[in-house]
């Protein structure tokens, strides 16, 4: 979809090139991270892909296409573009922010406004609330979202996205993340992504691309990168601990079955059902359900002792957080450490009870890795 | 609604009440001869006429040179002259406008054409310094952004650029128009005529009614026009 | 607009002819004219100049003490913050031959109005940021001082007015730029200064006058701007950066 071959430029006065013949291949529908440390030129290989900045030399295929022969007006009308800064216009309302693309293609009225609300739904800001807002009355991350919509408004099929969660706090970064993915399933978009962040580049990716001082220094998938940093500083780059890093690799779902601790309780059962099913458990609490298969809460050993009740409804107590099937095991370790327990309870998108990962789960996904 | 029409309507209604009332009662009671001479409708009304005159022909030119002056000198390939000009403007505007009127009429000689072109000159500088220096604020990474989408040159400048710059913009043509409706006042001096006349005439017959009636005329006209002006520069950001 | 237009039009046929005339007739040219002049009356320039600084110091002063004591006071009293900017913006906006007219049926002719129609008009600027300068101040700085127990009245003298000087000096400077060219058009009132050769020379149709006065005046406010600009740039690497005006 997107191929860089020789890519390099110079910016005037400068003696040392800010990207120096960078080749570089994206397969259509693929998210490809480029990380590497501040100043290594990822925005300025950006800014080339899109024609902000026109390149010293080499060459930019889109679809096969030269870009460099495309007009860049209508080339940039296909790409969206997440700028790091975010760049949102003062003096527009939300809506005239996410709306400037369909805008500058004439979409009908109708159609704009339509397209608005979904994705300002997707990224998470209620059109309702926010929509006739400046972007002075909203809060970093929730700009850095407003960013996130305006670039993807009109369905490009290429993103490129400037550090998108670069503004947000971990736990609402871990959530877009989260969402972003989901969102990219479903659409699969040619992305290129920069960031800093290289838990969050493993977690994205399909492929990573480690930039050092305007250099390609390695391209590849994220678990070959793991396994197979080509040198030092890339070793370096994705820290010690690599193993526990895999742990962005994996998807939830994916470990589901082979931990599974059997059936939830249902909230009608007796207490000698719990005392049964408590014995057995390993995490000591048993996870209680409603008909509906619907998370009720959880019953722990002490419970059973300190309450007086009839059926498991009685003993229960509230879960203090849960996770999503689709999240990481990274994202089920922090909820872990957050709540102070030892496992968690993982629903899916339509809050039904999936089962329980432990961190007992996690040790076994790490030691088999390594 | 109410509101608005008492701030647009009300206020400057009132303003320009006691104007009248005051050149009503002076043309009626003159306080002898000299003054029932000097001081009659037609010549305020006269006066009024060349005062408006000197004010809105020059304005308009101002604004139009000034405005299509400041966007180009912001373009990038004319960027450095702009800087330049910068400083230039800000030393104009320091020469207080009895020299500016004063060296135009030894170039020029006498007469209203040349103090409109003193003013225009002297109006365009607020004007041109407030919208260059507008666009040029419109931080960087905003026009990236909008080209990065695809936004076209023509369309940045119309639906980014000026509209952030606006409130700056009418900043500069605030500055102009009271600065410009000052130095009106002193066209008479260069036989531009105007409101300033009647001051002139009134003080050289020691009439104070006469002089009165000037300064009043030429103070309300342009406490009026800022008092407007302020009030739209209240308007227009609805962002910041 | 076409009387705009017939004005420029003029001004070229004007600087034409004044270009053709000087260059083929025997007497010399206006520049050399002027600068003859001003060699040959160069102790009465100097002794205008001088009345000039004399009338715009003057009241510089009075304005200052004024209008810094009535920017303090309104920086305590809120509410009658905007009436007194209002008043001191009104005052700014009338045109200064209107506002010496108003002068002369109260103080005649000569340099007490002069100086009270300058102080109206150096009021604006110099109360504007004398108030926003303080206003502006980190609440947090005047917290402290509080809770370090200072008085209200030390506060004001070693923190307040201090960390507010280089706004107020912008005032100043604005306030004395402005001065310097009302100045010139007091002098059709009486209260003397370069003004006077603007004056004279129009009603003489002495050219060579005229310009002295008008480039006398302009070279006056272009200096005092940059000395001040200058000495606002000293106080402002104390702390604080200039507020506009
Ligand atoms: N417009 C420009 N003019 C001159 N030099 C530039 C320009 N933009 C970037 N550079 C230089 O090019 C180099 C690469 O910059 P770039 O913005 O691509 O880095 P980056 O990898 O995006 O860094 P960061 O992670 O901090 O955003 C830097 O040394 C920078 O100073
Ligand atoms: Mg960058």
């Amino acid at each position: 979809m997107i191929k860089l071959e020789g890519l390099t430029k110079v910016f005037p006065g400068h003696n040392i090139p800010a990207v120096k013949e960078l080749n570089l291949e994206i397969k259509e529908g693929d998210v490809c991270v480029l990380v590497g440390p501040s100043g290594c030129g990822k925005t300025t290989t950006m800014k080339m892909i899109n024609r902000l900045y026109e390149p010293t030399g080499g060459k930019i295929y889109i679809r096969g296409e030269d870009a460099l022969q495309m007009d860049p007006i209508k080339l940039r009308l296909d790409i969206g573009y997440v700028i790091q800064e975010i760049g949102l216009f003062p003096h527009m309302t939300i809506e005239e922010n996410v709306a400037t693309v369909p805008n500058e293609k004439q979409w009908p009225k109708d159609k704009t406004r339509e397209k608005v609300k979904e994705v300002m739904t997707l990224v998470g800001l209620d059109p309702d609330v926010f929509k006739d807002r400046y972007p002075t009355a909203l809060s970093g991350g929730q700009r850095q979202r407003v960013g996130v919509a305006r670039a993807m408004v009109s369905d490009p099929p290429i993103m490129l996205m400037d550090e998108p969660f670069g503004a947000v706090d971990p736990i609402t970064r871990a959530r877009l993340q989260n969402e972003f993915l989901r969102i990219q399933e479903r659409m699969g978009k040619t992305i290129v992504f920069v960031t800093h962040d290289i838990d969050e580049a493993i977690k994205m990716s399909d492929t990573i691309a480690v930039m050092r001082e305007g250099e390609l220094i390695q391209h590849d998938t994220p678990s070959d990168l793991l396994s197979a940093p080509a040198d030092e500083f890339v070793s370096n780059l994705v820290g010690r601990n690599r193993s526990i890093k895999r742990l962005h690799l994996i998807r939830i779902n994916e470990i589901l079955e082979d931990v599974s601790r059997g059936k939830p309780l249902n909230e009608d059962a007796k207490k000698d059902d719990i005392e049964k099913q408590l014995a057995e458990s390993d995490i000591r609490s048993v996870i209680v359900v409603d008909r509906d298969n619907k998370l009720k809460g959880v019953i722990g050993v002490n419970d059973l002792k300190r309450k007086a009740g009839e059926v498991a409804r009685d003993y229960c107590q509230d879960v203090s957080d849960t996770i999503t099937d689709d999240a990481t095991l990274n994202d089920a370790l922090s909820v872990m450490l957050e709540i102070g327990e030892g496992y968690v309870a993982v629903v899916n998108e339509d809050d039904r009870y999936q089962g329980t990962i432990t961190l007992g789960d996690l040790l076994n996904v790490v030691k088999e890795d390594s | 609604m109410l509101r608005n029409i008492w701030v647009w309507v009300g206020i400057p209604l009132i303003m320009i009440g006691i104007a009248a009332a005051i050149v009503i009662y002076s043309v009626n009671n003159p306080t002898d001869s000299i003054v029932a001479r000097m001081l009659t409708y037609e010549r305020v009304f006269r006066v009024i006429r060349e005062h408006m005159g000197l004010l809105l022909v020059s304005m308009t030119g101002a604004t139009i040179v000034g405005v299509a002056g400041g966007i180009m000198l912001s373009r990038p390939s004319l960027y450095r002259i702009g800087r330049v000009m910068e400083t230039i403007v800000n030393i104009g505007q320091t020469v207080p406008s009895l020299a500016v009127l004063a060296l135009f009429y030894t170039i020029l000689g006498l007469g209203f054409r040349v103090a409109v072109f003193a003013l225009f000159l002297y109006s365009i500088l607020p004007i041109l310094r407030n919208t260059f220096a507008g666009i040029d604020g419109v931080e960087h990474n905003i026009i990236e952004a909008a080209r990065g989408m695809g936004m076209h040159p023509l369309r940045i400048l119309t639906r980014i650029e000026l509209p952030i710059a606006f409130p700056i913009i009418v900043a500069g043509l605030r500055t102009a128009i009271v600065i410009n409706v000052g130095a009106a006042t002193l066209a008479t001096f260069i036989g531009g005529g105007g409101l300033g006349d009647l001051i002139v005439t009134g003080l050289s017959v020691h009439r104070d009614m006469i002089i009165i009636n000037g300064a009043v005329i030429a103070a309300v006209t342009a406490i009026l026009l800022d008092y407007l002006i302020g009030k739209v520069e209240e308007r227009v950001v609805r962002w910041a | 607009m076409d009387q705009l237009l017939w004005a420029v039009f003029d001004t070229l046929r004007a600087a034409g002819n004044g270009m053709m005339l000087s260059a083929q007739s025997d007497d010399p040219g206006l520049f050399m004219q002027t600068v003859n002049w001003i060699s040959r009356r160069s102790e009465m320039l100097m002794e205008l100049m001088l009345e000039h600084l004399w009338l715009v110091v003057l009241t510089l002063i009075i304005a200052v003490i004024i209008s810094v004591t009535v920017g303090i006071i309104i920086s305590y009293y809120e509410s009658m913050a905007q009436t007194v900017l209002g008043i001191c913006q009104i005052l700014m906006v009338i045109p200064s031959m209107a506002m010496l007219a108003f002068m002369v049926p109260l103080f005649g002719i000569g340099f007490t109005t002069g100086v009270m129609a300058l102080v109206l008009y150096s009021l604006l600027p110099i109360v504007r940021n004398t108030y926003t300068g303080i206003r502006e101040l980190d609440p947090a700085i005047v917290e402290a001082a509080k809770g370090m127990g200072m008085t209200e009245r030390r506060i004001l003298f070693k923190i307040k007015i201090p960390l507010a000087r280089p706004v107020i000096m912008a005032g100043v400077r604005t306030a004395a730029v402005m001065m310097i060219g009302i100045a010139a058009i007091a002098a059709y009132v009486g209260a003397g200064g370069l003004g006077e050769l603007i004056f004279s020379g129009i009603s003489r149709g002495h050219q060579p006058m005229i310009i002295a006065g008008a480039i006398g005046v302009s070279i006056i406010a272009i200096v005092f701007d940059y000395l001040l600009y200058y000495g606002e740039k000293r106080f402002a690497v104390e702390g604080r950066t200039r507020e506009g005006n």
